[in-house]
């Protein structure tokens, strides 16, 4: 237990430095209307793919000859790279889509 | 060191990008430049990491060419899928990029995992394992629950609700719990108990989402989404990466909200939404939402 509290206590910054990230993200979302609602889910679904910037972390510390780590890492690196940039091109169909409308009309 | 803090000061633009992208997404006239302008940031992150986080090391030739090989394959593949993807079709696309990060999240802490070097720590009583269990835990649920929602919306697999199914998920969790906390206060590093944990995560992911009716996937996939960025964050924290934490945390609560919020526009709860299989009656109304 000793441990865990001293784990919390070394990272007292990242802890606050989440919380206001926590609360930033419920400040920024307030106020969407609802037709933004699966575009704005998509783009953070784009956002969250930053894991990939973890995947490329693990890769650049396995040692070379650690086959394991490395499969697994590139499969990680290959989802991840999907995850950001599926992400984004989706999106920005979506917002496209979107744009034409009001021309239209 | 220079390069080292040019690498934060990237992961700060980063950072602020996607905090930007998300304020300008969650408006009409710049929902679209707010995309291009957190991807602009992601890329940013994503080639500092490369070229900074490390002095380039001629032995880890093979790394960088798996690395540039995965980047390079993710993206083409992304980029046909995402290009060719039915405009009806797009939520369930959604689910699938999401599903691919959680899974991503769920590997970077198996490999965190074997890392771990038992003679650092004196026991696995550390804030860092419960970082990388609770990681592998929400991104493999994520993983599964995604690949089962978009199967779902594919119309590749049916409703089907389990006798019980609630209990069963519950009890499921429960066990979830307990065996972190069992890897926490045992002693062995390579524990097999790791990859049960694994296995259950993916399986609960699956009960999950199973008995969640066709119109209510938007919430789930959203739920979800937020699930991936948590992890996302967790793993961030693990390494001491801001950009990850920034990025991960953001989507992980404005996720919520959001989930909340489109709830809320089918006129229900959450709770409602996600017992809405059991409870029957009480979800008739906003089905046809």
């Amino acid at each position: 237990m000793e441990q865990l509290l001293n784990y919390f206590g070394e990272n007292m910054e990242m802890i606050y430095f989440l919380i206001l990230a926590v609360l930033l993200g419920v400040e920024v979302i307030s106020n969407v209307p609802a037709i933004l609602h699966t575009p704005l889910m998509s783009g953070a679904n784009a956002i969250h793919g930053v894991v990939v910037v973890g995947a490329i972390i693990v890769m650049l510390h396995a040692a070379p000859d650690n086959y394991l780590a490395l499969t697994v890492g590139f499969l990680a690196v290959v989802m991840g790279t999907l995850n950001v940039v599926g992400g984004f091109v989706v999106t920005d169909r979506m917002l496209e889509m979107f744009k034409k409308k009001p021309k239209k009309s | 060191m220079i390069s080292l803090n040019i690498l934060e000061i990237c992961y700060l633009f980063a950072s602020l990008t996607f905090v930007i992208g998300l304020k300008m997404l969650s408006h009409p006239d710049t929902a679209r430049k707010g995309n291009l302008f957190a991807a602009a940031g992601m890329l940013v992150g994503i080639l500092a990491t490369l070229t900074l986080y490390q002095t380039f090391d001629p032995d880890k030739m093979v790394n960088y060419i798996l690395i540039g090989l995965g980047l390079l394959v993710g993206s083409v593949i992304g980029t046909v899928m995402a290009k060719k993807v039915k405009m009806t079709a797009m939520p369930q696309m959604v689910s699938f990029f999401n599903g691919m990060g959680g899974a991503c999240a769920a590997l970077i802490a198996i490999i965190e995992f074997q890392h771990h070097d038992p003679a650092m720590v004196s026991s696995l009583l550390n804030g860092e394992m419960l970082v990388m269990l609770m990681g592998l835990v929400i991104g493999g649920v994520s993983f599964s629950g995604s690949m089962v929602a978009y199967g779902k919306l594919e119309g590749k697999i049916k409703d089907k609700t389990l006798p019980f199914n609630q209990i069963i998920n519950n009890s499921l969790f429960l066990v979830i719990i307990i065996l972190i906390i069992i890897l926490m206060t045992g002693q062995s590093i390579n524990n097999p108990l790791f990859y049960v944990l694994m296995v259950l995560a993916l399986i609960y992911g699956i009960l999950f989402v199973m008995p969640i009716g066709g119109a209510d996937m938007p919430v789930v996939i959203s739920l979800l989404n937020s699930f991936t960025g948590i992890a996302a964050a967790l793993g961030g924290f693990l390494y001491g990466n801001k950009a990850m934490l920034t990025g991960g945390i953001l989507v992980g609560s404005a996720g919520t909200i959001l989930t909340i919020l489109m709830c809320k526009a089918m006129n229900r709860s959450l709770l409602n939404v996600l017992l809405g299989a059991f409870g029957g009656t009480a979800g008739g109304v906003g089905k046809s939402a």
